[in-house]
This record gives C-alpha cells, structure tokens and sequence, in this order.
C-alpha cells in the first residue's frame, strides 16, 4: 500500500473544472515533486491533501484521496486530525505573531498536549531537525518576527514537523526565498525524507531535480506524466514536458 | 494662489479647534481644584463640586462597555471569520450596522426610554442609561473588529488550520490577539464617544441634582454632559453658575483629549511592533 | 465535545451578528408602536367634551379651529360655517364668574345641571367641560370628536402640544426648521470641508497631514454639549451684536454650530476618496503638462466625486439628528421660520426638551415619538443614499 493514493480526482471551483481525472500514488518516504506553469492545478491538487480546500466556498470534489489506506474525504474523518497528520509549508513564511518558543510548541498545545518537558524538548528536537537551533537557541523568547525570511520559513518547517505528521506538503517553500536560505531548505528537504513522506509543488525544475524521487508535471488541469525525476527531466515520453522543462513554454 | 485659499481654509479649522480648547481651558482651569473634583454641587448647584456627574459618566462609560463590548466583538468575529464574504447576511448586516450608526443619538433616547425604562421596568437608571448607550456604540465597536481580523492575511489562519487547530483554537489563539491592539483602540473610541453623549440618557437615566453617589444600577446618575447642559441652559443664578458650567466643560474636554491620545498613542506603537510583509 | 463547543460558539457568533438588526427592528417597533397611537387619540383631550346649544347649527370643528376659538381668534359662528352670532366660551374655571360656591356645591356636584342650563339657554356658547358633567340629549349637543388626522400632524402649521381643549400637532414647522439648518449648515460646512479635504490629501506635507488629521478626528471626539456650551457662550452674543438681533438664539447660531461638527465627517470622507484616487490617473494629467491646480480640479475631484457626495449626505445626517447643540442655542421657537436670523426648532431639539414633560402614554408623547420615527426614517433613507453612491461606485472601479 502506497502513502497516498488518489484516484480518478477531479475538482471544480464553481463551474471550473481545475483538475481534471488525476490518479497518482505517492510511495511512502519519499521526496515527490508536482511542477508546471502557474493556474495548471499543482498548488490546488496538493492543498486536497490535507483538505485545505475546504475553506473555498463553491468547490466540489470528485473522486477518491486515501492515505495511509483511508479515506480522507468519508465522512466522519476528524479534519483536524488530518491536519495534524499531514503538515503543511506554505509559500510563503507565515510564522504567528508570538516568539519562536511558542510558534514551534503552538501545534502540540492546540492538539492537547500539557506535559511542558515534553513540548521543550519537541522543540528544541523540531528546530534542530530544521537546523535552526544553532542560530536561535539564545533567543527562543524573541518575537518570530526578527528573523530573516528564510530563518522564518525554517521556523515554519519546524513548526510544522514539531506535531510529528507523517506526511508533509509544501507549496512553494522558497520562492519567497534567496539563493541561500534556498539552498538550506532544499538541503532540509532531503534530510527530512527519513522522518515523513514530501510533497512539493515548486515552479522551479532544478529544484526538483535536486530534490525529488518522482516528478508529476501537471498543465491545464491534467496531469500529463508521472515517473521517476530521472526519467523525467532525461528522458520525458510526453511532447508537452519535454517542452516545459527545456524551456519552450510556461 | 489657490493653494493658499486652501492652506488658509485648513488653518481656520485649526483655529477654531484651539479656540475652543483655549477658552474652556483658559476659562475652566481657575475652577478645577480638589474640591471641584471630590465635592457634590451644594447651595441648589452654585457652588461645590461635579464628583458625582464625574463618577455617574464613569458608571455609564463602564456600563456601556459591558453591554456592547462582548456582542460587538463577538459579532465583528462572526462577520469577519463566519460570515461568507460573498453572502447575504454580510451584506444585510453591515447595512444594518451602518444605519444603526447613522440612527440619531435623540432616537437612541426615545427607544431606551421606550424599552428599558417603560417597557421591561428598569425605570430611570444606570441600567437603563447603560444600555441605551451600549447599543449606540455597538457600530463602532462591531466595524473596528471586523475591519482590525480581516487586515490579518489568510496566510496567518491556514498556517495554523495546517497544523490541527480547529477553527476556534485558531481565532482564539492566533487572530483575536493579532487583532486585538486595533480592536482596543476602537473600543477606547467608544469610550469616549459614550462620555459626552447627552441625548440618550436625557430620559433613561440622567438626574438633573442626585448628590449622593448611586448604590446601585437601579438609581439614576449625575453625568458631566447632562449637568453642563443643565447648569449652562436652565442655571437658577447664571453668576455663580457659570464658572461651573466652564469647569465641567473642561472635565468633560479633558476626558475627551486623553482618550484620543490614548488611542492615537495605542495606535502607533501597535503600527510599529506589527510590521509584517 | 470539542466539536460541540465549536458548534455552540459558531451558533453564538451568528447570533451576534444580528444584533444590530434585531435593534434596528426593535426601534422601529417600539418608535412606531407609541408613534402611531397618536392616530389613535380624539382632538378634544380625553375626559372632555364641547358641548354646544342645541339650536347651534355646527356640529364638527377642526383641532385648528377649536384652538382658534378658545383663543378668541375666531368670534363669530359665522365663521365656522354657522349663524351669525358672538361665541361665547366657557371653561370649567369661569364655573364662578358665573355661580356661587353654594350654587356649585362643596365638590361641585351641582355644576353639571347649572352648566348644562347656561349652556342651554345660550345659543352662542361652546363649553369645555369633563364629560361626567353633561349629558348629550334635548338640551346639549357635543361636537362631534374625531381621531387627529395624519394631515393635520404632518401637514399642520401649528404645534401647539400642550393647548387645550385641543392640542396641536402641526409637525412642519418642526421640520422646516430641521432643514433649514441643516441646510444651512452644510452650504457653511460644503466650501471649507472640501478645502481642506483637498488641502490635505493633495497639497499638505506628510508633516502638515499629520498633524491635521487628530485635530479632525479631536473635533469629531467633542462632546456636542460642549459645542452648544461655546455656541451659547461666544457664538450667540456675537451674532447678536452684529445682526442687531432681539435675542442671538437662531437658526443661524445652530447652523455655524452644525457646520463646525459636520465637517470632520465631510472631510474625511471626502480626503479618503481623493487619496484612493488612482496614482496613475494624476500622473497621466500632469505627463499632459496640466497645473497640479488642473489636475485636482478636472481629475481628482471629478474621479472622486461619490467618495465627496457620500461625506456630504453623512454630514447632512449628522446635522439632522443633532440634538442638544442645536437645543441649545437656537431658541426653540416652533414656528415656520421667516428668515435664518429667528429662532427655530428642530425635531430632536422638540424631542429632547419636550418628551420629559409629556405625560407618558398621552397624545404628546406619543406625538413626540411619531417626530422620532419622522428623523428615523430621514437619517435611514440618507444612510441608505449613502450605501447606494458608494456600492454604485465599488461596481464602477471593478
């Protein structure tokens, strides 16, 4: 059983059609990548993962999500929990405004959980996983808010992992981003393969090259090929992604 | 040439605000003592002090808070994280509240009048006067909650959604405390606009001579507004009355100064420490 | 559980945000409930009845003429649309000019028949007395007492609330003297309010801008007793003294009070649509080689002419509902002003002087509340004006 599965997957806003019949699997720890040029439907398909979409009025959703085997979309599933299972990175950093302490802890006190040794040493865990520990470790009291915009997006991938989700997905982590808070957050994709299984939509094709097991490019609301990132970015079957990823269009 | 029609015009206005600051400071500061301040008006109100109009408006300003405080902010919430943006009852309500700002503050007395004190029996009190001027400032209190929650950007909610917090978890948490350095500024406003209002608690709470102080909600008040009204039209011995009048005017002005310079200094330090973007 | 509570608080908030419906409901049912009672109430104060000769051939008078004749302003029946003869009135306080006590009775239990007889053998009297005392019949005959009618109280020229035998309910004086000076009020606010919203949205240093706004906003955060305090005190004398008044209280003093509280509304309406008008546009004019005079003249005033209407018909709204600087200082003399210079009344200012004296429940405060409902539905219809001009220009920028 692969992590998630999504099945014959089509998603309307009002009467836009913007997904159009997409089955995919994700193996479990895994890096994979969704690429594509803007409003082709990557950021709304990853967003149906952890049922962000739900928050659009007007949408509709056909077809089957399942992960870890479930259902996500029967009813009865607790969102929330959901939620806590498969984090989210979004585009760009949009730490709280509290210090870097209570941002990474925020996520385990909404869940419940009481025991403060066990949330100081979570954290103090998530930021190292992050590594960013040795850059904050003096000022966790400090508003989020000082940091630099690529510190405050590790921040927010720590907050992230600190509720030990086994999926995590990103939208676009850095394109608000510099060269090198990119390269560290591309660097900490990577590492975090070990703990949870990645998904990341990003418009950028050496990122994924750099940083993914499987690439699925999506245009206009299809997804046009699925395969290894090898595969992909050497040698596409489609005509339309070899013309994306050398440049010819979007 | 023009333009200096124009910065002439804008001075005038700046004379005028000064002009009548200047006068009742000018005329009202030589009254204002202790006494003024912690005595009761004595001699059929020709001497003494305004303490119970001072501690009556306090009453009211404080009544008026409990009553539209938690349903205006409550409701700002509903309209700014409930409501569909593009629904109805958004639209039909912000009507409803922009006329009911619009309703004349005399209307406001007539309705209290009608309601609190006849209707369900309050008589003429504090209650009834906290009322009639807690619904009067609801508007306001509603329109800056709805307006200091929806200048958060949505990034900030579903980052916290995206993290298993439901959505009140998220508001109470995360939103209302974003919000709130707005939100005390406006109801610092209110405040102050409860303060000088006379209109309302004309026939649902205010007392023309009440020199002891109220023992409970259901006494009437002194309030400052009403007495300078009082003692300024229908004063017994305009004489001795009248450095009164100028010195309730300036309790009044200075109550009125330092709640906007509360806010505007509120204003400014939250603008600065929530720089985001 | 947890999602119970969610469920409990969404429901509450929901709630809340209909409040301020539920009052505007609650408003207009209570102004209207007590307000349309007055349609309800006789022209001859309840208790009472005129009685009249039996041989007098008039058998209906209008509120208007009731008072004219009590008040000897009409003399003959003539007039009336009867014979030619003297009216003679007689209240129950002339009861002695014409009987002795002994005649009348310790409790004047005898003054029933003695009126009933003077009435009777005087074909020209009409007698205002408690009904108990007379009886319809061969001798007497009551004017006939009728509801007050709508067109009397709105059209009516006369408010004379407390008269009697039959009180007044003339509303247009009340409402002619509220828009006189509103009007007025705005034609003083209109040519400084935009000024200065021009001044300080397109000419102002950032440093001048700043320092005007709070004292706009100051000027909007006074108390509108402290206002008609300084009306009353500067204002007044000096329009006395330099238009050689009788008294300074007028409708001018109101509408110089007016103007200097609506115009923070008007400016800061009116700076906000100049300031939301579109950098482009202005940079465009002046590219053309247009004076910065010319642009604000022929494109930003222009663009921003609803953003300017709204902040004018706020300002009308806050000018009409105001209520005690302009009690204070314009006299409060209900009739039909002639000129700016008398002194005038307006609605709130009858409301607010008026309803502590009216006997709860009576034709007055009922009339008092029907004014209520009259500004209510003034200021509502200019609210809405309000939300027109500015959802018609919000459609126009899409």
């Amino acid at each position: 059983m692969e992590k998630i599965e999504a099945r014959d997957v089509n998603f309307y806003y009002g009467d836009f059609h913007a997904l159009k019949g997409i089955s995919l699997d994700v193996p479990r720890n895994k890096v994979v990548a969704f690429i594509g040029p803007s409003g082709c439907g990557k950021s709304t398909f990853l967003r149906l993962f952890n049922r962000m979409n739900d928050l659009v009025p007007g949408s509709r959703l056909e077809g089957d999500i399942r992960i870890d085997g479930k259902d996500i979309y029967a009813p009865g599933v607790d969102v929330d929990e959901l939620r806590k299972n498969v984090g989210m990175v979004f585009q760009r950093p949009n730490p709280f405004p509290k210090s870097i302490f209570d941002n990474i802890a925020y996520g385990l006190k909404v869940n419940g959980v009481k025991d403060k040794k066990f949330i100081r040493e979570r954290v103090e865990e998530s930021l190292r996983g992050a590594a960013l520990w040795d850059e904050v470790k003096d000022k966790l009291n400090a508003s989020a808010y000082a940091l630099s915009g690529g510190q405050q997006q590790r921040l927010c991938i720590a907050r992230a992992m600190a509720v030990s989700p086994s999926v995590l997905l990103m939208d676009e982590p850095a394109s608000a981003l510099d060269p090198i808070s990119t390269a560290k957050v591309e660097e900490l994709i990577c590492e975090l393969r070990k703990e949870v299984t990645v998904v990341i939509v990003t418009h950028n094709m050496q990122q994924a090259a750099r940083v993914s097991d499987k690439t699925a490019f999506f245009y206009m609301g299809e997804m046009i090929e699925y395969d290894d990132t090898k595969t992909i970015f050497t040698n596409p079957h489609k005509e339309a992604t070899q013309n994306y990823i050398t440049g010819r269009f979007g | 040439m023009a333009f200096g029609i124009f910065r002439t015009l804008s001075l005038m206005i700046v004379l005028v605000l000064f002009s009548i600051l200047g006068f009742i400071i000018y005329k009202g500061a030589g009254v204002i003592n202790w006494d003024f301040l912690t005595k009761a008006p004595s001699d059929g109100m020709t001497s003494g002090g305004i303490f119970p109009a001072i501690v009556g408006t306090l009453l009211l300003m404080l009544g008026s808070a409990v009553v539209a405080f938690p349903i205006g902010i409550m409701s700002g919430i509903y309209m700014s994280e409930y409501a569909s943006k593009t629904g109805w009852a958004v639209k039909f309500i912000r009507l409803m509240t922009n006329n009911l700002s619009g309703v004349p503050s005399i209307v406001f007395g007539l309705f209290g009048m009608a309601l609190f004190v006849k209707y369900l029996g309050f008589g003429d009190s504090i209650l009834a006067g906290s009322f009639t001027l807690g619904l009067l400032s609801l508007p306001l209190v509603i329109r800056t909650t709805e307006e200091a929650l929806k200048d958060i950007p949505d990034g900030i909610r579903e980052g916290s959604l995206a993290l298993g917090a439901t959505k009140l978890q998220t508001i109470w948490k995360v939103i209302l405390p974003m919000g709130m350095p707005r939100i005390i500024t406006g109801l610092i406003l209110s405040l102050g606009r409860v303060s000088g209002e006379t209109a309302p608690i004309l026939f649902t709470c205010a007392a023309y001579f009440f020199p002891q102080l109220p023992a409970s909600v259901f006494d009437q008040c002194m309030a400052l507004p009403y007495h300078l009204y009082v003692i300024s039209t229908s004063g017994t011995d305009i004489e001795a009355q009248q450095p009164i009048a100028y010195g309730t005017a300036l309790v009044l002005i200075v109550i009125v100064l330092v709640i906007n310079l509360m806010a505007g200094g509120l204003r400014k330090h939250f603008e600065k420490r929530l720089k985001i973007k | 559980m947890r999602r119970f509570l969610e469920k409990i608080v969404k429901w509450l908030l929901t709630g809340s945000g209909f409040v301020t419906s539920l009052v505007i409901l609650l408003i207009i049912g209570f102004l209207f409930t007590e307000g349309a009672g007055l349609f309800r109430e006789r022209i001859i104060e309840e208790g009472y009845v005129l009685a009249l000769n039996k041989d007098n051939p008039v058998k209906e008078m209008t509120a208007a003429e009731i008072k004219a004749v009590f008040d000897e302003d009409i003399v003959n029946w003539k007039e009336l649309g009867g014979s030619d003869m003297a009216i003679e009135t007689f209240r129950l306080e002339d009861a002695e000019k014409y009987f002795s006590e002994e005649q009348l009775g310790e409790h004047y239990e005898n003054a029933g028949g003695l009126i009933s007889g003077l009435v009777a053998s005087n074909p020209g009297m009409v007698a205002f007395i408690p009904e108990t005392m007379a009886v319809e019949g061969t001798e007497l005959n009551f004017i006939k007492d009728k509801t007050i009618s709508p067109k009397e109280v709105f059209l009516g020229n006369e408010w004379f609330p407390t008269a009697t035998p039959a009180p007044l309910f003339g509303m247009w004086p009340l409402l002619a003297g509220t828009l006189w000076v509103s009007l007025f009020a705005i034609l003083f606010a209109l040519p400084f309010g935009i000024s200065i919203a021009v001044y300080m949205a397109e000419v102002a240093s950032p440093r001048v801008r700043n320092f005007l706004k709070p004292v706009i906003e100051l000027l909007n955060g006074i108390p509108s007793v402290v206002y008609g305090f300084f009306g009353l005190i500067i204002i007044v004398p000096i329009l006395q003294q330099v238009f050689g008044l009788p008294v300074g209280e007028s409708g001018l003093a109101g509408s110089i009070v007016l103007a200097i509280m609506a115009l923070p509304t008007i400016v800061t309406v009116a700076e906000d649509a100049m300031r939301n008008c579109p950098r482009s546009l202005r940079e465009a004019s002046l590219a053309l080689g247009a004076t910065r005079w010319q642009t604000i003249y022929r494109v930003v005033i222009p663009s921003s002419m609803s953003g300017i209407a709204s902040g004018v018909v706020l300002g009308i709204g806050r000018a009409v509902g105001e209520t005690m600087a302009v009690l204070m200082v314009t006299g409060n003399a209900a009739v039909v002003p002639a000129s700016i210079l008398e002194p005038l009344r307006t609605i709130p200012a009858t409301i607010a002087a008026e309803l502590g004296e009216a006997p709860a429940g009576g034709a007055h405060y009922q009339s008092l509340f029907l004014l209520g409902v009259i500004l209510f539905f003034i200021t509502f219809f200019i609210n809405l004006c309000v939300e027109f001009i500015s959802s018609r220009n919000k459609a126009k920028s899409n």
